[in-house]
């Protein structure tokens, strides 16, 4: 459903992404992960129009997408989820939630897909999207609103950055549920083991190129050091006792 | 006094102000080019004609609860300058909403003016939510001018909260809004201003905190776009133990020009005041949120605005 052909993007003389392939199926749950700097946002922005490549080229379900705008590419079915959560001054959950389904949007509705998202949807519905809202709570916002729209591609960059261990235990619960929450592909910028873990398949970039495609277990097995491999690959095969034990050791 | 007197253009712009209907509900005095056309008083609230200058006094009665008071006034006529003096006095413990506003209406050359001069007499512990909303509307060239002047007199323990809008067509206005505030008291202000074309705004608020633990809270939000000018100055004394926070947040668009000036003025040692003051453009990065939500980025723009000055 998603194809990007040769695309590059260089920035103040430095190569950001360099001649990058990918295609990606339908309904899928895809990880773009890799070291910081490697490009992964860039990708991801560039796929929603956010960014324009110098050259290669964005196919959507057939469909050159690279010159269109970014609401453009909303409205044929793409959804972004910003590392970052933007704030608005005046703007509240339920605003954002009416524009972001454009009809209207009963409150039992809006109050639904938050509760979703883990939030108790009668204290954030009236709220104004402003900096006294948490970043675990503008995360989760930031989810319901992509998650409203019923999108053929969600796209979310790093839901992990910028929040507390607490919620971030709780988002991890909401992403290995996402299936029920976001319809359609998946593609997700993630460092997190756990976000990896579930995903049908992963992506590692680095300095601006893909350097592997596979499953979890490919990826680990090339990629992380013996001992962190062991504590790994028993935690995939679900021996979770087994793989705290080896871990202590190793430590 | 006959009803007949308010036409079709008259009841919208009386609903631009608050809904007709609402209006007729309360207490109300409604004033058409210069003159009063249509009153009702009520048990609680009584409305009289000043004797000695344009304008009325509203009586409100010790312990009324939750009843309200319009006031609106309307312009349709060419080259009227309206002054009007209107006056307050709300009683111990009474707990009122009051709404009011001025409409013009000019499809002529020559300017309409209304200048309101309101002033606010609460007792002890009473409690008043007042609304004022300004709006102007026409094809002439004739000027929509409007310059309201609102005080407002605090006794122990009272209460008000004041939401002042001006969202669209008026052509310049100076508003000014004073304070004096006794122990105990607590003033709210929340202004909003949009201006467009080559509108002016200005806006001076004035507070006096004299008594102890007496507070303000001063939020302005507005949006300057085309060529307008707006001009913001917050003036506060604390002169006992109080809290005051002023906040100006402005959005500018195209070649308009917003300035803000903070002054507060700390006379007591646990004085606490605090000024926060912002203006810029819109940010790129709202803009895109919501183009990634499908707005077009007009349409983004058009909603940022809506919910900056909702």
């Amino acid at each position: 459903m998603l194809e990007l052909k040769d695309i590059c993007y260089t920035r103040d003389n430095k190569k950001i992404l360099s001649h990058i392939n990918l295609k990606i199926d339908t309904n899928r749950f895809i990880a773009i992960t890799g070291p910081n700097g490697s490009g992964k946002s860039t990708l991801a922005k560039i796929i929603m129009g956010i960014n324009k490549p110098d050259t290669g080229v964005v196919l959507f379900n057939g469909k050159d997408i690279t010159n269109m705008s970014i609401d453009e590419r909303a409205n044929i079915g793409i959804g972004f989820a910003f590392q970052q959560p933007v704030k608005f001054k005046g703007i509240t959950v339920y605003d954002l939630l009416k524009i972001a389904t454009k009809k209207d949007l009963t409150k039992k509705e809006a109050c639904e897909v938050l509760s979703k998202v883990g939030l108790c949807a009668n204290e954030y519905i009236d709220r104004e999207i402003n900096a006294s809202l948490s970043g675990g709570e503008l995360k989760r916002i930031e989810i319901a609103t992509v998650a409203l729209r019923k999108t053929k591609l969600t796209i979310f960059d790093e839901p992990e950055a910028g929040i507390d261990l607490w919620s971030f235990t709780n988002l991890i619960d909401i992403f290995e549920n996402i299936r029920e929450i976001v319809k359609g592909t998946t593609l997700v910028i993630s460092h997190q083991e756990r976000i990896l873990d579930i995903a049908d398949k992963i992506i590692l970039l680095k300095n601006g190129k893909i350097v592997q495609e596979g499953n979890s277990r490919e990826i680990l097995n090339a990629n992380f050091t013996f001992n962190k491999k062991c504590h790994k690959l028993k935690e995939i095969e679900g021996d979770r006792k087994n793989a705290k034990k080896i871990y202590k050791q190793t430590r | 006094m006959p009803k007949k007197y308010i036409n079709k253009l008259d009841e919208d712009l009386l609903n631009k102000i608050s809904n007709i209907e609402n209006i007729r509900i309360g207490a109300y005095n409604i004033r058409k080019n210069g003159q009063g056309i249509e009153r009702k008083v009520t048990e609680n609230i009584n409305i009289v004609t000043k004797k000695d200058n344009p304008g009325i006094d509203i009586y409100i009665k010790e312990n009324t609860k939750n009843e309200t008071v319009h006031i609106p006034v309307i312009l349709t006529d060419e080259g009227l300058n309206d002054l009007v003096y209107n006056d307050f006095y709300i009683g111990k413990n009474a707990s009122v909403t009051i709404i009011a506003g001025c409409g013009i209406h000019n499809d002529y050359h020559m300017n309409s003016q209304h200048d309101g001069i309101h002033r606010f007499f609460l007792e002890e512990n009473a409690q008043v939510k007042y609304i004022e909303k300004h709006y102007g509307e026409g094809n002439g060239n004739g000027k929509r001018i409007l310059n309201p002047v609102t005080e407002v007199y605090l006794k122990k323990g009272s209460f008000m909260e004041m939401d002042s809008t001006q969202i669209k067509g008026v052509d310049s206005t100076i508003r000014k809004t004073i304070g004096t505030l006794e122990e105990d008291t607590n003033f709210i202000i929340s202004e909003k201003i949009m201006t467009s074309g080559k509108q002016v705004a200005k806006t001076i608020f004035d507070v006096k905190l004299n008594g102890s633990n007496s507070k303000t809270h001063v939020v302005s939000r507005s949006v300057a776009t085309d060529n307008s000018k707006q001009h913001f100055k917050s003036i506060i004394y604390g002169n006992s133990k109080c809290y005051a926070r002023s906040e100006c947040d402005a959005i500018i668009k195209d070649n308009a020009k917003v300035t803000a000036i903070p002054k507060i003025t700390a006379n007591n040692i646990d004085a606490n005041l605090v000024h926060e003051a912002a203006i810029g453009k819109i940010a790129g990065e709202q803009l895109i949120k919501l183009m990634t939500l499908g707005l077009t980025e007009k349409q983004a723009e058009e909603e940022i605005i809506k919910g900056f000055l909702n």
